[in-house]
């Protein structure tokens, strides 16, 4: 009657509907928390990944689960309690602060009557939570969102093939079957025939039976050795091999540009900024796509191709040419990332400082070259702390602000933005990312 | 005491169990419980499960099947947070009032605690669960994985047809008024043939006709009617019609909310019979660990003494012990209440004190059992017939009382400071040991409030009375957020009033 089961085999995550259901009704709460998080520091690593888990704490209000209750002051109470040492009935002893009296019992039942809630999003979840409702700002003209490559994939088997695909179980298999059925005779057998014929024949002077015996047995042999002869170990009907057809493999590839000025007007406020933005955007696209990879081009009055390090951290001292970066990017592209394969983003941070009217020449750039290539192209201005006026009128401006204003005029997928705080990332970020229907979104709710 | 004599004789060495050492260790276990102890139990299905499973059962009060909400997942979460940051153990055990029972163990236990815990949740429990009466007469261990098994699929039935926000607003709703959907005194009514058949048709097609539900509600009223009708003539013709008062607010919704539909009724009625099946287990805390904690005490003695443990796995598993029964004093910051573990184990090995070697006052106290030879026969009748407030209020003994230096502390918001009322002496026995009882007896510490009156063809004010009890009052946030949902479930105004007790 009694027994013992092993359970550990079964599947986990019997609670994963619970959680689901927890975190949709904690949903508003716990965006609010995360974009916070994203707001007030960077997300961490380098390589623009969170962390195993972001651990939020949200507010416990509307996660309450109400219960009529007694409340935990007033009225006239008894408690008992353990470890008496010197009193004596009668003794007044000061209610502690706080009400309660030492009855021991719990705020609440269980236990929630703490004002926060702490708990561990996963990696997916914190993801799904940062980019709700955000939509890649696909324009499909291009129609290169996804691309079709030519891969393999097995097909089966065949019983022609070349010898490196020949599939080694199978056909071995087969070759047994096919041993078994025709009864081929195996080594041992032959081995017992030959031991006992060579007996026979050690014995010198044979009686007439032995003499028969021996005929009889030399034979077999015979018989036997012409049947495995005539039944082969390996025929060519038993040869399996594997197969492999071309297959066409959707693939999504995306690659992100991010430009950045590193003349000695950007310091390290200014770079900080500019890296959360393109951290943000790195990640989003991660979301999106099955492979993305970055690009990193630097430059003062001349550009180069940087890796992530050196493109942060390393200090170069110059003019600015802005022109020069978006010349190289379109070498890069030209090199390496044919638009007929790669989804293209751009981004770029500057503190807005150009030479002379190079601002013109960007202007045609963008327009002719670059953002013909791109999916989307993003220009993040960093200003001072104090520069209110710039932050609240975007048509005040240098002349570089001035000639990306008219492109955007002309290219709906060409977006600029002003920051001059940590804060702000997130919220321009959302800003080019939201679907493009504002209106009926709006209006919807 | 005998030490381990041979080595062929004990069941195992080493920290590492297996299928076969369990097995072993199950069967030497089951010898002392049932030709020793003379325990009766449930057969046992004992599972070994991993620390990732134990957290999924911690959400879902322990059961092993359950319906999905919000509320668990959130538990799951805390729990987890807590567990990953180390600063929450996880239970050695989980057992369920089945038939069989149920008992999961942790895979991390070593085979030490293995036997420890199959002693203490194989035996112990499930020979509590098996003879206390009130787990006999309110709780159905064969059904109730049948039970659980439809509620889950209920209600993700409901979930699909009426969407996921429909059904959390009723869950939440019928999950704040637990505490209330249970019948304390009388046993609920058992449905009729016509009503089962009916409760049957409406299970089977969720939505079915409003006449059939009618005839359902019409026919409990009635049966009810009978039985309340000829004892208080007082109470008017509405209230006799609806069956009130009423202390179970989810069982009257049920029946006579207005507005709900068949399907959230049926919802109600679930978290209605769950809160009715895990209400024994409520008011035995103390009287079941007691039993369990004194049967696997017993248990890895005797197997010591028989030599079939090893010395180190014997310190191992009172090490634990010792933990379990720690009842640290008021005045500790460990101290969060009596623990239930040390009460009840020292309740239970003090009624074998007081079998085994009584002294006069014992003899006093308890002339009933002082001196019986049977302490088992007392311990199990004992465990079978009585709840933790009526245990102590019969077998809390005063060296007990002297042990634990209990002192009771009277405090009145009308005073300026607390007193103390009772110590460990003469005078103060009965008070305290009346005063620990009644802070064990549900009906004091959940409030006593009562479904009093509704006028279905008036103005269909639902009013609930709060019966106050030495004038404590009712937590105001919770109490008006409750309200909100009992308004949700009835439909219209929901008023409570507040009475003083004995007033009426």
């Amino acid at each position: 009657m009694h027994h013992f089961i092993d359970r550990r085999r079964n599947p986990k995550g019997k609670s994963l509907g619970n959680r689901q259901r927890f975190l949709r009704r904690a949903r508003e709460n716990i965006k609010e928390r995360v974009d916070s998080s994203v707001r007030g520091k960077s997300l961490q690593q380098d390589n623009g990944e969170p962390s195993e888990g972001e651990k939020v704490t949200i507010p416990a209000k509307g996660l309450r689960e109400p219960r009529l209750a007694h409340s935990t002051t007033g009225g006239l109470r008894h408690h008992v309690l353990p470890g008496n040492k010197e009193y004596v009935v009668g003794d007044a002893i000061p209610r502690p602060p706080g009400g309660g009296g030492q009855g021991g019992r719990k705020a609440s039942e269980d236990g929630d009557g703490d004002d926060e809630f702490s708990f561990t999003l996963s990696q997916d979840e914190y993801l799904e939570i940062l980019f709700d409702g955000l939509e890649l700002p696909d324009l499909v003209e291009k129609n290169t969102f996804e691309m079709l490559t030519v891969g393999t994939r097995r097909a089966g088997l065949t019983t022609a093939g070349s010898p490196n695909n020949l599939n080694l179980v199978r056909t071995m298999r087969n070759s047994l079957g096919r041993r078994i059925a025709l009864q081929r005779p195996t080594l041992a057998a032959q081995h017992e025939i030959e031991n006992q014929i060579s007996e026979l024949e050690m014995k010198e002077p044979l009686t007439a039976k032995q003499k028969e015996r021996l005929a009889e047995l030399q034979t077999r042999l015979e018989c036997l050795e012409r049947k495995r002869r005539v039944v082969g170990y390996i025929d060519p009907l038993d040869l399996r091999f594997d197969t492999y057809v071309p297959e066409q493999i959707r693939n999504s590839k995306a690659v992100v540009f991010c430009l950045m000025d590193v003349s000695g007007s950007m310091q390290e406020r200014e770079k900080d900024l500019a890296k959360r933005f393109f951290l943000l955007l790195h990640l989003f696209l991660t979301r999106g796509y099955e492979q993305t990879e970055i690009v990193f081009i630097r430059h003062t009055h001349h550009a180069q191709e940087v890796d992530e390090e050196a493109f942060f951290y390393a200090r170069e001292t110059g003019g600015t040419i802005v022109s020069t970066a978006l010349e190289k990017m379109k070498e890069v592209i030209a090199d390496r990332f044919p638009t007929d394969e790669w989804n293209i983003y751009g981004a770029q941070a500057s503190d807005g400082e150009n030479f002379g009217n190079d601002s013109q020449r960007c202007k045609s750039l963008l327009l002719e070259d670059l953002l013909p290539a791109c999916q989307f192209f993003a220009y993040v201005e960093i200003v001072d702390e104090g520069a209110d006026m710039l932050l609240g009128n975007s048509e005040a401006g240098e002349d570089l602000w001035q000639a990306y204003r008219q492109v955007k005029d002309k290219a709906r997928h060409f977006e600029m933005q002003r920051v001059s705080l940590p804060s702000h990332i997130y919220p321009i970020f959302r800003e080019f990312f939201l679907p493009k229907i504002k209106g009926a979104q709006h209006a919807g709710g | 005491m005998q030490a381990a004599k041979t080595s062929s004789n004990v069941l195992f060495d080493g920290p590492e169990w297996t299928f076969e050492l369990l097995e072993k260790a199950r069967d030497a276990i089951e010898d002392i419980a049932l030709n020793d102890l003379g325990l009766e139990v449930y057969p046992n299905q004992i599972e070994i499960i991993s620390s990732e499973q134990m957290l999924d059962a911690y959400s879902c009060a322990g059961l092993p099947l359950m319906y999905q909400h919000w509320s668990f997942g959130k538990h799951f979460v805390r729990d987890d947070t807590l567990y990953r940051t180390g600063r929450q153990g996880l239970a050695y055990e989980i057992v369920i009032n089945s038939n069989p029972c149920i008992s999961y163990n942790m895979e991390e236990n070593t085979m030490a605690m293995q036997t420890l815990v199959m002693a203490h949740a194989a035996f112990g429990h499930n020979h509590f669960f098996k003879n206390n009466y009130l787990f006999q007469q309110w709780t159905d261990a064969a059904g109730i994985h049948d039970y659980l098994a439809f509620a889950k699929n209920y209600i993700s039935a409901c979930e699909e047809r009426y969407g996921l926000d429909a059904v959390e607003e009723i869950l939440d709703a019928a999950h704040s008024l637990q505490a209330q959907g249970v019948f304390r005194y009388g046993r609920p009514p058992q449905p009729t043939v016509t009503e089962r058949e009916a409760m049957q048709r409406v299970r089977d097609g969720y939505e079915s006709s409003k006449t059939l539900l009618d005839l359902w509600t019409d026919s409990t009223m009635r049966r009810d009617d009978e039985d309340n009708g000829r004892e208080d003539h007082a109470i008017s013709a509405r209230q006799r019609e609806l069956n009130l008062p009423q202390e179970n607010i989810l069982y009257f919704l049920e029946k006579s909310s207005p507005i709900l539909k068949p399907w959230q009724r049926e919802i109600l009625r679930i978290v209605r019979c769950l809160a009715q099946y895990l209400y024994p287990q409520k008011q035995t805390k103390v009287m079941n660990e007691g039993c369990a904690t004194f049967v696997h005490y017993y248990i890895i003695n005797k197997l010591h003494q028989q030599g079939r443990i090893t010395q180190g796995a014997f310190m191992e598993m009172m090490h634990s012990h010792t933990n379990v029964v720690l009842q640290p004093e008021y005045d500790d910051p460990r101290f969060g209440g009596i623990n239930p573990y040390a009460l009840g184990f020292a309740m239970m090995t003090d009624i074998r004190r007081i079998c085994q070697t009584p002294t006069d006052e014992d003899r006093d106290w308890f002339p009933e059992f002082a001196g019986d030879p049977d302490w088992r026969g007392v311990l199990r009748g004992a465990w079978a017939n009585y709840r933790d407030e009526s245990f102590i209020q019969q077998f809390l003994s005063p060296h007990l009382i002297r042990n634990f230096k209990l002192f009771t502390l009277t405090n009145d918001a009308l005073q300026p400071n607390m007193v103390v009322s009772q110590i460990h002496n003469r005078a103060g026995y009965r008070d305290i040991r009346r005063e620990l009882a009644r802070s064990y007896d549900l009906a004091y510490l959940e409030p006593d409030i009562q479904v009093t009156d509704a006028d279905l063809r008036g103005d269909r004010e639902l009013k609930l009375t709060h019966l106050v009890r030495n004038g404590i009052q009712l937590d105001q946030d919770n109490r008006e957020e409750v309200l909100k949902h009992v308004r949700r479930l009835w439909g219209y105004e929901v008023g409570m009033s507040t009475e003083e007790y004995g007033q009426k």
